[in-house]
């Protein structure tokens, strides 16, 4: 039963969701040291040569009257600084580049993971862990640099009644040390999620019957995954500017 | 055996996905009640609506990751 | 059944490992096979390197420029088009002022003609009169020298007639007489 569902050589299904995830290296040999050049490598860089692309060659002209592609530049310059000013506050605009970094490096690699044959670098939890972490570490540091330990403040919750702050405190603890957790896993199960279940349908359209079903089904998850890709990116960039607001006006 | 056990618990982890899918649905309709009242305030609120998706759903994301370390990691 | 599934279970994740033989031991989640993790974290940290200085030193700069320079553009043609409205209204102003005096000069000018054509209308019509006056006059000054000379006449005619008409009656008649009659007839 189950070997039908896994097992290549029965000539059954063949479900391989997860292999589109696997790290190789570009050049021959098998062993992955940390410099070694892998796909991950290559569509890292091709984010950045996307990215250079958009903003850099899109708005070279510097154009009163904006071409096409200097406007789409000039649009997601001014969706993220009015995201960093609208939630992160006027003070926030110091990280701006910071955070237009994670959002460009993000939805590059979300929507380059839906090439066909691509590779997913935002799928690993090794890339979103870091860049979480970094957010982590950067709201912590400013919030200590910036209220000194005034910052611890945002765990005590001023506004409750005086017995239940300590459990709040510890509530707010627990949930701050979440974010981090929370934010890399949310980022990188999501579009893990969506590109195994295609795969998963991608495997169903083996069955000649069902075949037509899993091809319209795939089409389906595509164009969710479409909107998952930069909807995700713009979770994770607005997570940031949230957290980064905590850190600059801790008082609640 | 383990194994089998590790698939009906990946089965079980599955739930929670549709749990996340009540938990969207319920921020987003309640958006669009809110936003269908007041029109004006809506376009507001939409980056509020995003961020509750976003918990709501990574809920359901941490279900798919046991159900995925059930299947794959046990 | 246990077993075999088992077995399967096995084989699947082996099947699974296949493209990675180094990491034997890695579980069925790439995600979760450490072993890659430095390489990978190593080269996010450069692409954010990389993505960081080119968007900060290049991009960001840049396009903040075109904004801010587009901005200004905007605010100066405004400021230019809220003048060249003002200078809009200002030459309107003018033309409706300059319409009104050309008006009163016309007015001024027709009023002017009107009163010199009425003068010399006057006038002629006065020489007019003074010419039809003078001849009426003299018009009149004939018919009473007519009248006066005809009254004389019948005066002459009567008297002579009536000196005749006497005389053919046989009588005697002075001068003086005949006048005086006649004279008398003539005022009755």
């Amino acid at each position: 039963m189950a070997s039908e569902a896994h097992g290549a050589e029965t000539g059954g299904l063949v479900f391989h969701p997860m292999d589109q995830f696997i790290v190789k290296p570009l050049f021959g040999g098998d062993e992955i040291a940390w410099y070694t050049i892998t796909n991950v490598t290559l569509w890292m860089a091709v984010a950045v040569l996307a990215v250079i692309a958009m903003m850099v060659l899109g708005t070279s002209r510097r154009a009163m009257i904006p071409s096409r592609s200097q406007s789409v530049g000039e649009l997601a310059y001014g969706f993220i600084y009015k995201m960093v000013e609208d939630v992160a506050g006027k003070d926030g605009l110091k990280f701006f580049p910071y955070i237009m970094t994670l959002f460009m490096f993000i939805v590059f690699a979300n929507f380059l993971g839906l090439i066909p044959m691509s590779f997913t670098t935002t799928s690993h939890f090794a890339v979103t862990v870091v860049l979480a972490l970094l957010v982590f570490l950067t709201v912590t540091i400013v919030g200590f640099v910036k209220n000194g330990i005034g910052f611890l403040g945002l765990f005590w919750v001023s506004s409750a009644p005086l017995p239940l702050r300590p459990i709040l405190a510890v509530i707010e603890l627990i949930s701050y040390f979440v974010r981090p957790v929370s934010h890399s896993i949310r980022l990188a199960g999501n579009v893990m999620a969506g590109h195994a279940v295609i795969k998963v349908f991608a495997g169903f359209a083996a069955i000649a019957v069902v075949s037509p079903v899993s091809v319209v089904a795939i089409t389906a998850m595509y164009g969710l995954e479409v909107l998952v890709a930069f909807i995700q990116a713009y979770v994770f960039t607005i997570l940031t500017c949230v957290y980064l607001k905590d850190a600059l006006h801790p008082s609640h | 055996m383990e194994g089998d056990l590790a698939h009906i618990g990946a089965g079980l982890a599955a739930i929670g996905s549709g749990a996340a899918a009540i938990g969207v649905g319920n921020v987003a309709g309640n958006y669009l009640a809110g936003a269908l009242r007041n029109p004006s305030a809506a376009a507001s609120q939409t980056a509020t609506l995003f961020i509750g998706i976003a918990f709501a759903e990574a809920l359901g994301i941490f279900s798919f990751l046991v159900a995925l370390l059930l299947m794959f990691a046990v | 059944m246990a077993t075999e599934t088992h077995e399967a279970a096995e084989h699947a994740a082996e099947a699974m490992n296949g493209a990675h033989e180094a990491a034997a031991s890695a579980p069925g989640m790439p995600q979760l096979d450490f072993t890659n993790w430095g390489n990978q974290i190593f080269w996010l940290l450069v692409t954010l390197v990389v993505i960081y200085f080119v968007l900060s030193r290049i991009a960001l700069p840049r396009i903040a420029a075109v904004l801010a320079e587009r901005q200004g553009t905007i605010t100066n043609d405004i400021a230019k088009a809220e003048e060249l409205k003002a200078k809009a209204v200002e030459a309107e102003e003018a033309y409706n002022k300059a319409l009104a005096e050309a008006r009163a000069e016309a007015q001024r000018i027709a009023a002017e003609t009107k009163a010199e054509m009425q003068a010399e209308l006057d006038a002629a019509v006065a020489k007019a009169d003074a010419q039809i006056g003078e001849k009426l006059a003299e018009s009149e000054k004939a018919i009473a020298e007519i009248r006066a000379g005809a009254v004389d006449s019948i005066k002459d005619v009567a008297k002579d007639t009536a000196a005749e008409i006497v005389a053919a009656l046989g009588s005697d008649a002075d001068a003086k007489t005949v006048e005086a009659a006649v004279a008398a007839r003539m005022e009755g």
